[in-house]
């Protein structure tokens, strides 16, 4: 069944018109999604009724705050299928969670010579980790050829499971059973993948899995960690502080069980609510029906780029090996300029090499142009990005 | 007022003082060659300078980047040219905003300034 996209719109504040402003033409939720109003009133509601912090404390509020983080723990869970709602921590955002992963698991597991595996498709945020253990324990990082993936040898692959500029999406399940037959672990940045494709950890199989709240339509702030139990118990904690100890003395420390031993500080409780809601309002929508929604847009919008003189895309033609974004360049136009110029006329795309220096080399190019789709987009809106390109060509094109 | 006014493009598309790679070939011993990337957009650009007697006798850059961070490189290679190298070191964002006279807003800042960057940096490598 079709979406109903004109009642979704009117759900995102964002989306609808301020003091008869027109509201721009958002083409950037691989950056960020926007916030429907249940996200938004879920939170609202949480400061003014239950705010207190979580496991402290005897009064009333901070039981209704652990009760409501806790409840967000499990809606995350659901989500993603974990076998276990411990095995779901709550971190900042994705970064973080990958970051964790590389300092705790990293740090523990991994000796001089040891091998990790990336795909040239990464975000920074799941290289610089691997790179800073590179410098500190002299790991070798192997980037893979995904045509012809070699894993002899390798302890971690971390992959990510939508790339957020091309579009394409890594064949996850082949690569998890070979990086299992070779006895490495495997790690999903799933930061792009958690907004346009159903995750189940159990059938995927994957070790670890990280992505962010605001690209699912939650709010920023908040991140996940999935990990299988065994593998969580077997880690240190990675940042230290309140919550995360069992035990402190003048001399030494315990740390807590999981889900707490990574959790340091006040968490984002929030935010938890907040994308708690995100998932109970997302998840209402059936994900047939959002693929068909957002693959229809990515389809309208290859043809139309593609009929634009001297504008070639970085990703596959064919709307069907495409998921979530497009880029692409155009000849004699910077990517800067034209996303500036695009700006002016209402429409918000992202220039810049996406933090993906390394593909962005690979492919012999400094910086590109995408546009990212989400579920409130509109066939009308693909449509006029084109005309409005070509305005904008004709305007930075040497006369 | 428009960022992409007249000016700008002409100088964009017509860039003053542009020259193609090896950069001020036979200048001699005052020649100083520095590259600036701005990371963040990919914008690259390379700078020679001659110096003679501390002053800045003659320029010639090259690069990629988009009409703003080019625009600027051309506008204020034309005002270098005679400039003592303290004259040049005392120069400021607002000299380069002045010369652009286009609102440059917080994200295209970088842009605008890559190429007094390039040049300060040429000379802090002169001097070393």
């Amino acid at each position: 069944m079709p979406l109903n996209v004109a009642s979704i719109r009117r759900q995102f504040p964002f989306l609808t018109s301020h003091d008869g402003a027109t509201p721009s033409v958002y083409l950037d939720s691989a950056a960020t999604t926007q916030k429907p109003k249940a996200v938004l009133d879920a939170m609202q509601h949480f400061y003014e009724h239950d705010c207190g912090n979580v496991h402290r404390g005897m009064h009333r509020q901070t039981e209704r705050a652990t009760d409501a983080y806790e409840a967000a723990r499990i809606a995350v869970q659901h989500f993603i299928n974990a076998a276990q709602s411990e095995e779901i921590i709550f971190t900042k955002n994705c970064t973080e969670a990958l970051n964790l992963v590389a300092h705790s698991w990293g740090r523990t597991f991994l000796k001089s010579g040891d091998t990790v595996a990336l795909s040239i498709l990464e975000h920074h945020s799941n290289i610089v980790p691997w790179l800073q253990l590179k410098e500190e324990r002299n790991i070798d990082i192997r980037w893979l050829d995904l045509d012809n993936v070699d894993l002899s040898g390798v302890k971690l692959v971390s992959i990510t499971g939508l790339s957020n500029v091309l579009g394409t999406a890594p064949d996850l399940p082949a690569i998890i059973a070979a990086a299992h037959r070779a006895g490495a672990l495997v790690c999903i940045d799933a930061a792009q993948m958690v907004g346009h494709f159903p995750i189940d950890v159990q059938a995927l199989d994957c070790d670890f899995l990280a992505f962010s709240g605001h690209k699912l339509y939650g709010p920023t702030g908040i991140g996940v960690l999935y990990c299988k139990r065994k593998l969580l118990e077997s880690m240190p904690p990675f940042l230290g502080g309140g919550m995360m100890i069992r035990d402190v003395t003048q001399e030494s420390f315990t740390a807590a069980n999981i889900p707490a031993r990574f959790e340091a500080g006040t968490p984002p409780i929030a935010e938890a609510v907040g994308l708690s809601a995100a998932i109970d309002w997302l998840t209402e929508f059936p994900w047939n029906d959002r693929t068909q929604h957002e693959q229809k847009l990515l389809a309208t919008a290859l043809t139309a780029l593609q009929s634009i003189d001297g504008l070639t895309i970085l990703g596959p033609d064919n709307p069907k090996d495409v998921r979530g974004c497009i880029s692409f360049v155009l000849d004699g136009v910077h990517p800067h300029d034209l996303t500036e110029l695009l700006g002016e006329r209402g429409f918000s795309l992202r220039a810049g090499h996406h933090c993906a220096q390394p593909l962005h080399e690979h492919i012999g190019i400094a910086a590109s142009t995408r546009l990212s789709v989400g579920i409130y987009n509109t066939e009308e809106e693909i449509t006029s990005l084109a005309s409005a390109i070509k305005e904008c060509m004709v305007r930075l094109r040497s006369p | 007022m428009d960022l992409y006014a007249e000016n700008i493009l002409d100088h964009y598309h017509h860039p003053h003082h542009k020259l193609p790679l090896p950069l001020g070939e036979g200048w001699g011993e005052g020649r100083v060659v520095r590259e600036e990337k701005n990371v963040s957009c990919g914008d690259k650009l390379t700078v020679a300078l001659l110096i003679e007697d501390n002053h800045l006798t003659n320029i010639a850059w090259t690069g990629e980047g988009c009409a703003i961070s080019q625009a600027a490189m051309s506008m204020l290679s034309d005002e270098l040219i005679g400039k003592s190298l303290t004259e040049i070191n005392a120069l400021t964002p607002k000299t380069i905003l002045a010369l652009l006279n286009v609102p440059i807003g917080t994200r295209r800042m970088k842009c605008a300034l890559l190429g007094l960057e390039a040049v300060k940096n040429a000379i802090s490598m002169w001097s070393r």
